[in-house]
């Protein structure tokens, strides 16, 4: 099943409804990649509390999509990761490393605008 | 068939005789009780035995163990003597009284009244060997039984008391809106460990937790297991979004995690709880200010 993917002003949500097989997920990675440049999106959340299981190559997937998007320009967020499936993950060493984390999509945006912030207040430092 | 019927009758009349001479034996433990047992007393203090109690509780305790051993005999079950076994368990446990203490006492009676039924019978080795030989198993059991029921009980109040540990040692406190703490208190195995990191990222998921201090001041000792473990508990409580603050590690667990080389980049520490709260409620972006003296407050 393929994941739909939102604009929501600034920011694109990718919600995973169902588990997701190897192709959903390379067609999600792309898709993302594509249209953070297109809606010039500033940050991207994908939300898997739907995914019971996180193996190596969504792990894996979600991690490229992090750097893929800040190439392009953009942070992402992964949201809704269960306690299990952070157990389960870490034991077995996936451990989504340089990817911000997020408890729930509400967060998420919050962190998003934060850092936002953060980099107008820096930029606007270096100007002045 | 006809040899194993022989073997059935043989077995049944050994123990009819069995039962009278056993009779026989309490009817003299019951005459010389007073002597038997002053002995016996004497033998234990002898041996250090039980010396946590005083002589009173000593010989108090030895009377009834003396009484219920002889109704054992006499009545030839050992429910009653059981029970009283673990009763007493239960009182002399916690004045730290040891297995090879109890399993000694109880040896020693049974060594004192074989002794004194040679005494007796010593002018008639037939008869002799006849009581000896219904004694013998009965006391055998006996002693297995008050040794079996201490252990038993002592194994009771350690699974207990681990429970009641287990229990206690796990809470998820909620400091603050969004800031859990953690405190680790005591040993770590890998099954509080694994309970301590599903409890912590439940909590996180309940109360929507974006900081969670882990104070380790009352860990007394950690190894890689531990150490690793924690480092396990920091990534997965990164995964659902909450930002670990270790704090409270003593000196000589740092150098401890420095010498067996556990990887510690990954973790922020804070010297101690209070330090750590602060840093938790910087990154919440609390401000704490104490109210103002006099009418400002007001």
């Amino acid at each position: 099943m393929a994941v739909p993917i939102l604009k929501q002003g600034d920011y694109l949500i990718a919600s995973v409804q169902s588990a997701l097989t190897d192709a959903d997920l390379t067609e999600l990675r792309s898709g993302l990649v594509e249209k953070v440049g297109r809606f010039r999106s500033r940050g991207v959340i994908v939300d898997v509390t739907a995914m019971d299981v996180m193996d190596s190559f969504a792990s894996r997937t979600l991690q490229d999509i992090a750097n893929m998007v800040r190439l392009r320009g953009a942070s992402t967020v992964v949201v809704g990761i269960q306690p299990e499936v952070a157990l389960t993950m870490v034991q077995l060493g996936l451990t989504l490393e340089d990817v911000a984390t997020a408890l729930d999509l509400e967060e998420a945006l919050e962190l998003l605008g934060r850092s936002r912030k953060e980099g107008e207040e820096e930029a606007s430092d270096s100007r002045s | 068939m006809s040899e194993s019927t022989t073997h059935v009758t043989i077995a049944s009349a050994r123990s009819e005789s069995a039962a009278v001479l056993l009779r026989e034996l309490v009817a003299h433990f019951r005459q010389s009780r007073t002597e038997l047992r002053e002995e016996w007393a004497q033998r234990i203090t002898h041996f250090r035995l039980l010396t946590a109690m005083s002589r009173e509780e000593l010989f108090a305790e030895a009377t009834s163990v003396y009484d219920n051993y002889v109704e054992a005999l006499e009545t030839g079950t050992l429910e009653s003597l059981q029970t009283y076994a673990r009763n007493m368990s239960e009182r002399i446990i916690p004045r730290g009284v040891q297995t090879d203490e109890v399993v000694g006492l109880v040896l020693l009676l049974r060594d004192v009244l074989a002794r004194s039924l040679f005494a007796r019978y010593r002018t008639d080795t037939n008869k002799l060997t006849r009581i000896l030989d219904a004694y013998e198993p009965a006391a055998n059991r006996i002693a297995i039984t008050v040794a079996v029921g201490f252990v038993q009980e002592r194994e009771r109040t350690i699974r207990e008391q681990q429970e009641a540990i287990r229990e206690l040692s796990t809470p998820v406190l909620q400091v603050r809106e969004r800031l859990l703490i953690l405190p680790m208190i005591g040993v770590i195995d890998p099954q509080r460990a694994r309970q301590l990191t599903e409890q912590l990222l439940r909590g996180i998921r309940r109360q929507r937790a974006r900081v969670v201090v882990i104070d380790i001041t009352g860990v007394a000792e950690m190894d890689s297991n531990v150490a690793n473990h924690l480092v396990l508990t920091v990534e997965a409580s990164r995964l659902l979004g909450a930002k670990v603050i270790v704090t409270g590690l003593s000196p000589e667990i740092a150098q401890t995690l420095v010498n067996i080389g556990v990887d510690l980049t990954k973790m922020n520490t804070v010297g101690d709880l209070q330090g750590g709260i602060e840093e938790a409620e910087r990154v919440l972006g609390y401000k704490v200010i104490p109210i103002a003296k006099g009418g400002e407050a007001a």
